[in-house]
């Protein structure tokens, strides 16, 4: 089970990654079919005839209903490798939509990969300036002791007990309202960071804290290691295995954030595509939902990443978001 | 012993209050700093904006400003709410109200879930059941509230089950309330089962079976006995995480709550209303967990004395 979360885990970062190429559409790029159906690649043609992979047309049956059906009569072959793209369609009128299109006419599936760009490399961010302020900040505390640890710790105690997501709209509901694209995603990074970090420096101060008195670190010291060489070189090396496990925890916290502040109209601007930004249009208009179900992809793909972040940490038990370091009695 | 449960519970306020303070500071100023506000657009006349800005004393500068709301915070009174031009203190109590309902259900139904199924996989290990629970639990845990909610909701307004925004029956509590309760029982449930299987193993337990002890009567009432104290000390930790959860819920539900209203204050720059809401917030927040640890001390009496 392990393996598939990391399957999972490594799939989307990759799908993010990768996602200029894998779409077979500009995500913000607008067709003719609202609602439109997933289009299912086919290499049986209505006669069952084989040829090479082809998508069929869709027709308008009712534009007030907007329902469609199969123009069987007209195969559009696919296209490997053109424009930049992995596969797409060879007539521009007829974009290939695999998980169907939007209200406003957009290819979902190219969203959902933008998507996972945008929510994914905020996340992963927001864990990385987490990380790095929580390392230091744990380390700092744990090695110095005295009233660093007591400032430190007190204020990661108070972070840790006030409910996140109530910090993280504060703090961005007190920015201008309305940003670009990058402003939008380096801010939410640098705020979710901020409000993850007493997660990391709550494990580490307590490793580097205790590892400390080891022997090692007095031979280094022994040897004329400065406290920055002795931490850096060999306290926080020694808490990589909880650095990795916090970020495991925050990771899809992150996620849920983004997701939330853009589904409250706080995330990424408009046209922007990311996880939090398609669920808002899905919720947008609850009735339509339950007629276009492929509208809840980037709810299933939450689901999914998050599930794999679990999985590949391991037993369920750790599992519960950002409630790991706190379970025995204090 | 008694007497430093005492302490141990005044300490606890004291933090309370201290933690009341210290937020709604926050908010105050976050909120008196924010661009753009109150009769700031451009359609606004500069003297009915004036006027309105000295109503709400937001044309003094920040620190006489806010002594004077903690002088007004003090005998109670939180100001008027620029947006609904009613008394902020109404109106905080009102919707918390209404997010103390949903929290409290969610809470209730999360523990009658969790506690008796983290029961019974850690002492069934095997069976279909228990693997079945162990695997609902880690998707239960995937599974943030504010899904679960939309596609509760979804599903309702397909097939009519039940009410899908608002409030007024108890049935429309159901979907916001259970889509809380579904990651925070799957944590119970986790814990419990941690919990019971480390105390199983326990030399004690093996005496009290070998003196006679029904095993079901070992589990169900020994171990979990002794299971309390790690389950227990999460319950201060939970009390944010439903808070948090409740907010994303509230707003896909359409739940009048404390979370809807912090939201359109922000948005609005209704500074009282956003302090009003950071106090409000806060104080159940101090409340739960100062709850949640009175009933930990109950439990285990050592924590009482260290202290």
């Amino acid at each position: 089970m392990t393996r598939v979360g990391q399957a999972l885990v490594v799939l989307w970062i990759a799908a993010g990654a990768f996602a200029p190429v894998l779409a077979p559409n500009p995500p913000a790029a607008q067709f003719e079919f609202p609602y439109a159906p997933p289009m299912r690649p086919r290499i049986i043609d209505a006669d069952g005839h084989w040829r090479a992979p082809f998508v069929y047309g869709i027709r308008v049956r009712s534009l007030i209903e907007r329902t469609y059906e199969i123009d069987t009569t007209r195969p559009v072959p696919l296209v490997w490798f053109s424009n930049g793209r992995f596969v797409s369609t060879a007539d521009p009128s007829t974009p290939l939509l695999l998980l169907g299109s939007d209200a406003i006419n957009r290819d979902v599936f190219a969203r959902l990969l933008y998507g996972a760009r945008a929510s994914l490399g905020v996340a992963i961010v927001a864990g990385v300036c987490a990380l790095l302020i929580g390392a230091i900040a744990g380390a700092a505390a744990g090695y110095a002791g005295g009233w660093i640890d007591d400032v430190v710790m007190r204020a990661a105690d108070l972070l840790i007990l006030l409910p996140a997501i109530y910090i993280v709209l504060a703090l961005r509901a007190v920015m201008p309202l309305t940003l670009e694209f990058h402003q939008v995603f380096w801010l939410m990074a640098v705020i979710l960071g901020l409000v993850g970090w007493p997660h990391v420096a709550r494990p580490v101060r307590a490793i580097v804290a205790s590892e400390s008195r080891r022997e090692y670190v007095e031979a280094a010291r022994a040897v004329g290691a400065g406290p920055g060489r002795i931490v850096l070189r060999h306290l926080v090396p020694a808490a990589g295995h909880a650095l990795i496990t916090q970020a495991t925890l925050l990771l899809p916290a992150f996620v849920l954030a983004e997701a939330t502040l853009s589904f409250v109209g706080l995330g990424f601007p408009d046209p922007a595509a990311s996880w939090g930004t398609m669920l808002l249009e899905a919720g947008r208009n609850v009735r339509a939902v339950s007629e276009y179900p492929w509208m809840l992809a980037p709810a299933v793909a939450i689901i999914l990443f998050v599930l794999g972040l679990h999985l590949s940490a391991g037993d369920g038990r750790r599992g519960e978001p950002l409630t790991d370091t706190s379970l025995g009695a204090k | 012993m008694r007497s430093s449960l005492v302490r141990r519970i005044i300490r606890r306020l004291f933090f309370a209050v201290l933690l009341v303070l210290f937020v709604s500071s926050i908010a105050v100023v976050l909120a008196r700093l924010a661009p753009g506000g109150i009769g700031e657009d451009l359609l606004t006349p500069p003297e009915v904006r004036a006027r309105i800005r000295a109503e709400f004393e937001l044309d003094r500068p920040l620190p006489v400003f806010y002594l004077h709301w903690l002088g007004r915070l003090v005998r109670f009174d939180l100001g008027t709410s620029f947006v609904y031009g009613r008394p902020v203190g109404e109106l905080v109590r009102d919707r918390a109200a209404n997010t103390a309902l949903l929290a409290s259900t969610a809470l209730a139904i999360a523990t009658l879930i969790g506690i008796p199924l983290g029961v019974l996989t850690a002492s069934h290990r095997r069976g279909i059941l228990p693997a079945v629970v162990r695997g609902a639990s880690v998707v239960a845990l995937s599974t943030p509230p504010i899904l679960t909610a939309l596609v509760m909701v979804l599903i309702a307004s397909r097939t009519g089950w039940l009410p899908v925004g608002g409030m007024g029956t108890v049935w429309h509590l159901v979907i916001p309330a259970l889509a809380l309760a579904f990651p925070v029982g799957a944590t119970l449930e986790r814990l419990q089962a941690g919990a019971t299987t480390e105390t199983l193993r326990q030399p004690f337990m093996l005496a009290a079976l070998a003196r006679g002890v029904p095993r079901s009567l070992l589990v169900w009432r020994h171990s979990f006995r002794a299971s309390l104290v790690p389950v227990l000390g999460i319950y201060g930790v939970i009390v944010g995480t439903i808070f948090s959860g409740s907010f994303a819920v509230e707003i896909v539900t359409n739940w009048p709550g404390l979370g809807r209203l912090m939201l359109d204050a922000l948005f609005a720059r209704d500074v009282h209303l956003v302090a009003g809401c950071a106090v409000a917030g806060s104080f159940f927040l101090a409340v739960g967990t100062l709850a949640a640890d009175v009933a930990l001390s109950l439990v285990d009496p050592r924590l009482g004395e260290s202290t």
